[in-house]
């Protein structure tokens, strides 16, 4: 399995990209935050791109890192996106409800 | 549930019908039980999809059933042995003051014909009030920054879903799907 390293975090102008692992669950959510959290401090970062690309599986960890990681920004006027989200997370977002709240990009 | 998946169906075509494989009166049962640690998350939620593999589920099939047990094993080690990072005992990330609660959680799983018993059962803490843990949105930790959406995706992607509880005798998850109901095929795709 796809393991996520520091690599996976990184700031383009006002926007962290975060590419997200093959799965996304409780196990790897930590690891997540942790780095967002530290970037989204050190940095003006004003919106967050989260890339699916990667992620097969994803379950309600993966909303809870999202939701966590909006709360953070949306103070500051920033947004939240996700690219290449396959149709299982398209589905996930939207029974979350998450769908508000993200923007999901072809 | 904010949003059920009702309208997003409308895109999809139905084929095929019920499994050929799945034939009168097929019987299968297995049962896993593993230590209560986050690494075991993906092999519980991976197991029970190999099992069902043989009834030619469909790929949204396996991963409701992948997400939902996902979600009960991750909340048996989080919530029912207060395992909140799931570490295991030989961590070395782990800090120190960190207590672990050890404890097992087990799958048992029945196939019958097409229909797929899940129980997800610890023998954690337990549960005071079942109906206030199933809200969409409520969760014990919000320190956690976890969604408190798990039971509603367990209702969401399986078929039913039962819950047994009490302070203190641990908690025992009981869900139940139709695997090979067709096959849901995105027109758009």
């Amino acid at each position: 399995m796809e393991q996520i390293s520091t690599e996976d975090f990184q700031i383009i102008d006002n926007c962290l990209m975060i590419r997200l692992p093959e799965e996304v669950d409780h196990h790897r959510a930590g690891y997540i935050c942790e780095n967002a959290d530290r970037l989204l401090m050190r940095d003006e970062v004003r919106n967050i791109v989260f890339d699916f690309e990667n992620t097969r599986f994803m379950d309600s960890s993966g909303i809870g890192i999202i939701m966590g990681r909006y709360r953070k920004i949306e103070c500051f006027g920033g947004r939240v996106y996700a690219i290449h989200a396959d149709r299982q997370i398209r589905r996930i977002f939207l029974i979350s409800g998450l769908n508000k709240i993200v923007e999901v990009l072809e | 549930m904010m949003q059920k998946g009702k309208e997003e169906k409308k895109s999809f075509t139905c084929h095929g019908g019920m499994q050929m494989t799945a034939g009168q009166g097929y019987q299968n049962e297995m049962e896993i039980t593993f230590d209560a640690i986050s690494d075991n998350e993906a092999f519980a939620r991976v197991a029970v999809a190999a099992f069902v593999t043989h009834l030619n589920p469909t790929l949204e099939e396996l991963s409701d059933i992948k997400t939902a047990v996902s979600e009960a094993v991750t909340n048996a080690i989080i919530h029912g042995y207060e395992n909140i990072h799931g570490y295991s005992r030989s961590d070395g990330g782990r800090p120190a003051d960190e207590i672990i609660h050890e404890g097992k959680v087990t799958i048992h799983c029945v196939l019958d014909k097409d229909l797929l018993h899940i129980d997800v059962s610890d023998q954690g803490i337990g549960m005071e009030d079942i109906d206030q843990a199933m809200e969409p949105l409520f969760t014990t930790r919000p320190e956690l920054e976890r969604s408190g959406m798990g039971f509603a995706f367990m209702e969401a992607f399986m078929d039913e879903l039962e819950v047994e509880s009490a302070p203190n005798q641990g908690t025992t998850i009981h869900m139940t799907k139709k695997i090979g109901v067709g096959d849901w095929i995105d027109s758009e795709e």
